[in-house]
């Protein structure tokens, strides 16, 4: 009961919060002025302004804004990108391909690293885990474009094993499972796979490492269990209650942190959108981009938060 | 009980001091103290890893102040015939990547045109000097040739060419002061500079703009007096015939007046180089695609990332302390409006807030993109201070020392930053060295997802010479290797000095390798 009660808190926070920002965002963002040029193009898109509303005053346009929102799910119109498009329907068709990565990247990295992580905890201080927490040190450091660079010229240009940016759904044959689609998402994933798979085994070496030297292992072991038992059965199942946390961060961290591995590949998802939205100044469809990436923040956070409470019962939410 | 004592009334002379002749004190400490810094750095010092990462900040630093100093080039040079030159460093050169060079597939045409470069240079008054004379001329710009491979009609080659010499000649339109000033300068240093002009109206001539095709062709095939096509051992062991422009004497012709005060003359342009600039062009990690030095380039994009990290850095450590230290002293209702506070402030994404920021006011002027950059930092940056700061105090402000401190007289002031602060010392420290890396890392996000700007002669940072490079990944490698190298390399070595300080300003650490 106290746990929901929790919940509910800090949803109800999150909205306040998260309608706070969409006030500003939404001002800040309708309060910008296209360079209009001069001549008949510049009349004509004055006065498209005008018929679009953007001349009432911010207040008005914000009552209009929320009202559908709240009536109609409808978060306005790309009048830029995709002519006349709901940005609902705009959005939901570039989320695929970013969703899709980052789902691909987690499912490389995800027993890689903790596979990695087992085993530099096991051999604790000796060569092998000396020579991984180097590895991992570096590949945590260095930035995720140097890695797509690298790939791009090395795998993608020098040996030409796969393509440089990622295939058009056009040429892939309409699917995003099709074997030319997956040959070009290999550079991309593996671009934003090696730091996870880096922050993961330090995760995972770090927690094992923990519960490997605590007190009921000892007990395990005067119990009678071999090694190999006490660590399967009691050090690696509490190691890991914490990272499904984490790995929940990472899905996160991989989905804000994208836009610039999707610029470099040519990937047409969310990340893009923003960036094409702001240059082109589609109000709408940058308003709504925004949001996306407050939520995620947002909810990011609390989600996090929450799964502790879930997977350890001795974190009691919300006490004091 | 009468004659019991008076405590009360003790006359005055039975009292005598204990010790008016000496000092009464604690035993001072035999041992040296060790204090907390003391601690921390003995710590510090063991840990290799921090040790190394600290060097090798060192030498970036030192390398973003001097090298803008010692270097030949500044910011604004540029050179537009100069572009997207190799890494060269003489006592590197036995390393391909330093050697200026770059790998090209050459078919029997464009062999003939680079050694044209060489016979043209060195054999100025046309005696028919064959390509073996010419083969080790310090102009020459094949620097090897590899094995012939036959595709269908067409012999290839590996060549290796130096692209400081492969520019070859070049068209020059100059003043007729000028054009005295380089033949005074060629008298002078014995480099010779202008080269005799090229009869580019007949038909011998395969390109009428460039100046490397001096000898006689068809079709750009070089061929003899008769209008025969020289086979590659013949361009070996003879020579080309030329095509340059004679007067009635048959002399030939170094100038032409073009108009009414410019004279065109053919230029072999690493000698005119050094007639302009008074040295030889060396460019240690190359040009890029505008012609700019990187060497010096990135000392100055360095410069201004550390720069603005540091500055970030130390508005944060000092708004995020004292807003902090506010909070969790005082609690009640200044920590619950700092709390939504930071809550909003750090639901907005990062690149939102730097985006809408660049929007309203560097796109109209109102602020400079540093400024802003600062600014947007700092909005969000100061949260996480501000939180380590509030924990501490929470932690802190009820204990007893504190207590005491407050029975003694000490006023607010004094006890938060006298007396509570210095327990979180070592945690902000860390986090504001850590700071600067994540710093440097979104600046070269933003700039290279082109949503803040760097661009330009005055000032560049390293994210802007990513950016810059990313359109030559596939044939200039070498423009994005160095920016992206260093970013890593600043990348690694600050996230092992951080790691360092964390766990040495940890006490809870202390003998625990021993």
């Amino acid at each position: 009961m106290q746990t929901l009660k929790y919940i509910i808190k800090r949803l109800a926070l999150m909205m306040v919060v998260f309608l706070i920002i969409m006030t500003i965002c939404f001002t800040l963002i309708r309060l910008l002025e296209p360079e209009v040029s001069p001549g008949v193009a510049g009349q004509l898109e004055l006065q498209l302004r005008e018929a679009r509303g953007y001349n009432e005053p911010i207040l008005v346009q914000y009552g209009i804004y929320l009202k559908n929102i709240f009536t109609e799910w409808d978060w306005g119109t790309s009048w830029e990108i995709d002519y006349g498009q709901s940005v609902g329907s705009v959005i939901s068709s570039r989320l695929l391909p970013t969703v899709l990565l980052n789902i691909f990247s987690l499912i490389v990295s995800i027993p890689i690293g903790i596979g990695l992580g087992i085993f530099a905890a096991l051999k604790k201080n000796k060569w092998q885990d000396n020579f991984i927490s180097t590895v991992v040190m570096i590949f945590i450091s260095v930035p995720s474009y140097v890695y797509a660079f690298l790939l791009q010229y090395w795998l993608g240009f020098k040996l030409g094993l796969f393509p440089i940016v990622l295939s058009s759904l056009y040429d892939a044959g309409n699917s995003w499972f099709s074997s030319t689609m997956l040959n070009s998402m290999v550079l991309p994933v593996m671009a934003l796979s090696f730091g996870t798979i880096a922050s993961l085994t330090r995760f995972t070496r770090a927690e094992l490492t923990e519960s490997l030297t605590s007190e009921y292992m000892l007990l395990a072991r005067t119990k009678g269990l071999t090694k190999g038992q006490a660590t399967l059965r009691h050090a690696l199942k509490n190691a890991m209650v914490p990272i499904l946390p984490a790995i929940i961060s990472l899905f996160i961290n991989i989905m804000s942190g994208a836009m610039i591995i999707e610029q470099i590949f040519a990937v047409n998802g969310i990340g893009q959108l923003y960036l094409k939205s702001i240059g082109l100044l589609d109000y709408d469809v940058f308003m709504a981009t925004s949001m996306f990436y407050t939520i995620i923040s947002l909810g990011g956070t609390i989600i996090v938060d929450l799964s502790y409470g879930f997977l350890d019962p001795r974190i009691r939410m919300g006490a004091k | 009980m009468k004659d019991q004592f008076d405590m009360d009334k003790i006359p005055a002379e039975q009292f005598e001091f204990a010790q008016l002749d000496q000092k009464i004190h604690d035993q001072k400490f035999e041992t040296k103290p060790i204090g907390y810094f003391k601690d921390a750095w003995m710590r510090f010092r063991k840990n290799k890893g921090s040790i190394v990462g600290t060097l090798i900040i060192l030498a970036i630093v030192l390398y973003a102040i001097i090298v803008p100093f010692i270097s030949n080039y500044d910011l604004t040079y540029s050179d537009g015939t100069y572009k997207k030159l190799k890494p060269k460093v003489e006592w590197l050169s036995f390393i391909s990547m330093f050697d200026g060079g770059y790998d090209q597939k050459i078919n029997d045409k464009y062999l003939a045109y680079y050694m044209a470069m060489a016979i043209g240079t060195e054999d100025v008054n046309d005696e028919g000097m064959s390509y073996n004379e010419v083969k080790d001329s310090e102009y020459n710009p094949i620097m090897e040739l590899g094995e012939e491979t036959k595709s269908g009609n067409t012999t290839y080659r590996d060549a290796r060419l130096d692209s400081y010499m492969a520019v070859g000649f070049k068209y020059m339109s100059v003043t007729q002061e000028k054009y005295a000033e380089i033949a005074a300068w060629q008298e002078e240093t014995g480099i010779q500079v202008v080269y005799p002009l090229i009869d580019n109206t007949n038909e011998y001539c395969a390109e009428q703009n460039n100046a490397n095709f001096w000898y006689k062709s068809i079709k750009s095939n070089p061929v003899d007096e008769n209008d025969k096509k020289l086979s590659m051992d013949d361009i070996r062991e003879n020579g080309l015939v030329d095509n340059y422009l004679r007067d009635e004497n048959g002399e030939l012709v170094f100038s032409q007046v073009s108009d009414k005060s410019m004279v065109k003359i053919r230029v072999l342009y690493y000698n005119y180089y050094q007639f302009v600039n008074g040295f030889e062009p060396v460019h240690y990690l190359g040009t890029d695609g505008q012609g700019y030095d990187i060497f010096v380039r990135l000392a100055y994009g360095l410069r201004l990332s550390l720069i603005l990290a540091v500055a970030v850095s130390a508005i944060n450590l000092i708004f995020g302390s004292i807003w902090g230290a506010i909070e969790g002293y005082y609690g009640g209702l200044v920590d619950l409006i700092g709390e939504r506070i930071s809550d909003i402030l750090s639901g907005i994404p990062f690149i939102v807030l730097a985006t809408l920021i660049t929007l309203h006011l560097v796109n109209t002027g109102k602020i400079s993109q540093f400024t802003a950059l600062i600014f947007c930092y700092v909005l969000t940056g100061w949260i996480s201070t501000a939180y380590n700061v509030r924990t501490q105090f929470y932690r802190f402000k009820n204990q007893e020392y504190i207590l005491a401190a407050r029975t003694l007289g000490a006023r607010d002031r004094r006890l938060m930053f006298k007396h509570i602060f210095p327990n979180s010392l070592g945690t902000i420290i860390t986090s504001s060295v850590l700071v600067i890396p994540s710093v440097i890392f979104t600046e070269s996000v933003l700039s290279y997802l082109g949503i803040i700007n760097f661009q330009g002669k005055t000032m560049t940072s390293l994210g802007t010479l990513l950016s810059n490079g990313q359109s030559y990944l596939s044939t200039d490698p070498h423009i994005i290797l160095f920016p992206a190298l260093m970013i890593s390399l600043l990348m690694i070595s600050f996230n092992l000095f951080g790691n360092g300080l964390r766990d040495a300003f940890n006490p809870s650490l202390r003998g625990a390798e021993d």
